[in-house]
């Protein structure tokens, strides 16, 4: 690569209060280039992103595009100057049309649309791009694929000659996956800069023409394809070497926990969404649900968690059918749940670790005495929470709020697994989460099997099923489309399961 | 982030203890400063309209005693509010409340005249808390199993009770010697409050204050206290863990009228000794911008009780000289105003960031 770059950051410094997120970050982006930023959660690699989108401004450093030094004072000066991104959630108006969405915004009349050149206009983008999808669709008819591929015409649309995707596989099936770096091949080839955020190790190697690592804030490398494998990409990410795939050791299987016979549910909006599903997990066994995002597998966790009617069926916990819609049954039964959503429904962002670690604790001694909470066995809890899962929190009293997403985790672990709980329902437990925070999560799950629990592990990264799981079934469109033993999948197998094909 | 024009606000990204005392702060400057204007404007000494304040609100014993007199129905309002709010419930019906309190505590005082005081008081004060409970039961009920707002329901409420009190002054317990003045007859001294000396301050202050040690007590160290502190911070983890939301709704709306339904048992017995159309000067409403000034904590409330009650003697000291009663309402008007809005202000900070083009719409940010 030679020439003047598309993209120059130098010398980037962001502060937080407490924390550097940038410190002295350089980045180089060339036309006609797929570049991977890499890096554990916390290493910088949103702030940096946002620094770049106009979000935030740097505290020191510069940009230059064209190899002029620029200044974004917001989001739009950005896009004018050609930088666009690609959120890990959607920004779109899910009741308007592909078409309508992508012109949103962006140089429209202020009454008339323009509706049919906006079509067109559209359309021809997709098709320049390879990227299919019905420009008078309305967004919510789309898959998160097809959501996905909106996002990134829209900034297109606008110009965008640096494209960013953060963590753009996340959602995806491996075919869509698959068909999404094919399209981050046609833009480079295009003359566009494509910057990949992720994690995903072999994601990188496939997609990546040069990868900038970053680690606390800092450059730990830059690497053009093939200078680096895996290992040392990981080893340079974490600072250190990391156990990558653990297959799964057999453990030593007891009686059936956790039973679910003839299930069927409704969704939030009354739609049916599970519809007979039957499975058995034994103590010590992990049974995985792979399987794309929206089939299922939210109403899963929440039946067996207590937190969703059944229509028909029957969830047991050691023999014992759990009784109507009751979390509270479901957490006496000894169902602990890990939510997909951690701040949203596992912890309280706004309260304490300390009030936060009693979230199940608080009805039953020591915590719980009669009517009241004893603030000193409380704190007691917390505190051993944090020593044991080494949680570093500003203080018990502090909201957790502040704590990053690989401590929420941890401190949510720790609660869940302090009872010795007999069944474990853990809904991408390691979702957003760095390698370190991933080790964590699988050892702790690996801990609680040999322990005896039942888990059932829900996640859309297939990668982390087979890597802990034995079976493996996939929920597509509300029907479990197959049980199969560990030693018998194949990925190929399950991507096809997954996207609805029957084998 | 919200932009009016160049003015951009936003949250403060760690919400700061210094910062939010030092808005505070500023902002009682500034209301003051604000006001003075407004005197100075009217052609009144700022100074000696605010010595003349101060004085009555602070100066001497007696002084203090009708500051403490004015906060005391504040502070069971503002913790009704307040201990609502705490689960996003918004209780607008306090006002109501307090009169069905009122009512409650004042037929206790007629059906049992001559009971012993030791026995009665404390009967009339359960008995306030039971009627303003009663009132704020249905909104919970409502609530909690339709969904119905207990904003409207309250709100709606003060009005029937309110009426129902006019109704009763003007009906069954008209006082016959009152000469047509709606009141109804005189309470017997057992029915009353002890007060402090030869002040107007009542053991009704005493009580509030105890309500205030009681709903923080309850927030901080009880199991419910504790749900109620998780559902009202996030209601899908209060699911997770297994709270009983519908129940908890009903128990804080009865909590919440009851507390309201003392400041009427206290105003009937500590101040008006009988009950009439006009024992509250809308403490109800007024204990909303209590429950907020206070940030919706116990301890909080009952500063901003005091504060508040100090600036209502200190303007009824006002309106006797020769400053109109009207600058003294636009005084309190300003001062209150820029109290709330100092909250804000401790909350987000307002930044100067003028746009290059005019036309554009800011990006959305998270």
């Amino acid at each position: 690569m030679s020439g003047t770059p598309l993209v120059e950051l130098r010398g980037i410094v962001k502060r937080f209060p407490g924390l550097v997120a940038n410190d002295g970050v350089d980045l180089e982006l060339q036309a006609g280039e797929v570049h991977a930023l890499l890096g554990e959660n916390g290493a910088g690699k949103t702030t940096l992103m946002n620094v770049l989108t106009g979000l935030y401004r740097p505290d020191e450093g510069e940009i230059l595009v064209d190899g002029r030094p620029v200044s974004f004072r917001a989001p739009r000066h950005a896009i004018e100057s050609g930088i666009g991104m690609v959120h890990q959630h959607f920004r779109l108006v899910e009741s308007l049309t592909v078409a309508e969405n992508v012109l949103l915004g962006w140089h429209t009349p202020r009454v008339w649309l323009g509706r049919k050149a906006g079509i067109r206009q559209v359309a021809e983008l997709a098709e320049r791009y390879r990227m299919q999808v019905h420009p008078e669709a309305r967004v919510w008819q789309l898959s998160v694929g097809e959501q996905q591929r909106v996002e990134i015409l829209k900034a297109l649309y606008r110009g965008a000659r640096v494209l960013i995707l953060d963590e753009p596989s996340a959602v995806l099936t491996p075919q869509e996956a698959d068909t999404l770096f094919e399209a981050v091949r046609e833009m480079a080839v295009r003359g566009e800069a494509v910057v990949v955020i992720t994690h995903k190790l072999d994601e990188v190697q496939a997609v990546a023409d040069r990868i900038t690592v970053l680690r606390r804030g800092r450059n730990v490398g830059v690497a053009t394809r093939g200078e680096l494998d895996s290992r040392a990409l990981a080893l340079l990410m974490v600072g250190r070497d990391v156990s990558l795939e653990t297959a799964p050791a057999p453990v030593e299987q007891g009686e059936v926990t956790l039973r679910v016979q003839g299930a069927s549910a409704r969704s939030d909006r009354g739609l049916p969404a599970l519809a007979d599903v039957s499975f058995d997990v034994r103590a010590g066994q992990v049974f995985g649900i792979a399987g794309v995002a929206g089939n299922g597998q939210r109403e899963l966790a929440e039946i067996v968690t207590g937190l969703r009617p059944l229509d028909a069926g029957v969830v047991e916990v050691a023999g014992q059918p759990l009784r109507g819609a009751s979390a509270r049954a479901a957490i006496d039964a000894g169902v602990a749940h890990i939510p997909e959503d951690r701040l949203g429904s596992g912890l309280v962002a706004g309260l304490s670790t300390t009030d936060n670690a009693i979230l199940k604790a608080y009805r039953r001694p020591p915590v719980g005495r009669g009517p009241l909470v004893d603030r000193r066995a409380a704190r007691a809890l917390a505190e051993r929470f944090l020593a044991a899962f080494e949680v570093s929190a500003v203080s018990p009293d502090a909201p957790v709020r502040l704590m990053s997403g690989g401590n929420l985790q941890r401190l949510l672990l720790a609660r869940e697994t302090a009872e010795r709980p007999k069944v474990i329902v853990a809904v991408h437990p390691t979702r957003g989460l760095d390698v370190g925070g991933t080790e964590t999560v699988r050892r702790v799950l690996r801990e609680q099997q040999e322990a005896g629990a039942a888990i059932l592990l829900i996640s859309e990264d297939l990668d982390e099923v087979l890597a802990l799981s034995d079976p493996v079934g996939v929920l597509h469109d509300g029907r479990l489309a197959g049980i199969v033993p560990r030693d018998r999948c194949d990925v190929e197998e399950l991507g096809l399961l997954m996207g609805g094909a029957t084998p | 982030m919200r932009r009016i024009g160049p003015i951009v606000v936003e949250p403060r990204p760690a919400a700061s203890r210094l910062a939010s005392v030092l808005a505070r702060l500023a902002a009682i400057a500034l209301a003051l400063g604000l006001g003075a204007l407004i005197l100075e404007a009217g052609g009144y000494s700022a100074r000696d309209s605010y010595r003349t304040m101060w004085d009555a609100a602070f100066a001497n014993r007696d002084a203090l005693a009708e500051t403490l007199v004015a906060a005391t129905p504040l502070i069971f309002t503002g913790l009704a509010v307040a201990f609502a709010a705490r689960m996003l419930l918004w209780n607008i019906g306090a006002e109501g409340q307090l009169f069905l309190g009122a009512a409650a505590a004042s037929w206790l005082a007629f059906s049992f005249p001559d009971a012993p005081r030791g026995l009665l008081l404390p009967a009339m004060v359960v008995a306030g808390a039971m009627g303003g409970a009663a009132w704020a039961a249905g909104p919970g009920v409502l609530r909690a199993t339709l969904g119905v707002s207990e904003i409207v329901t309250t709100l709606m409420l003060n009005f029937v009770a309110i009426l129902l009190v006019d109704y009763l002054v003007h009906g069954p317990w008209r006082d016959p010697d009152s000469s047509g003045f709606p009141l109804s007859k005189p309470f017997s001294p057992s029915a009353i409050l002890p007060s402090f000396g030869d002040t107007r301050l009542h053991a009704g202050f005493l009580i509030a204050l105890g309500a205030a040690v009681v709903v923080w007590a309850l927030l901080r160290s009880t199991r419910f206290g504790y749900e109620v502190r998780v559902i009202g911070e996030s209601q899908p983890a209060a699911r997770y863990a297994g709270m009983p939301l519908r129940r908890n709704i009903v128990v804080v709306m009865l909590v919440s009228g009851g507390l309201a339904g003392i400041a009427g048992m206290s105003e009937v017995s500590g101040i008006v000794f009988r009950i009439q159309p006009d024992i509250s000067a809308g403490f109800g409403y007024t204990g909303i911008i209590v429950a907020t000034l206070g940030r919706f904590s116990a301890p909080g409330v009952v500063v901003a009780a005091v504060l508040f009650g100090a600036l209502q003697v200190g303007g009824y000291a006002l309106q006797t000289t020769e400053v109109p009663p009207s600058i003294v309402q636009v005084l309190q008007g300003a001062i209150l105003f820029i109290a709330v809005g100092a909250e804000m202000l401790a909350r987000y900070r307002v930044r100067w960031r003028p746009r290059r083009e005019p036309a554009a719409v800011a990006e959305e940010t998270t």
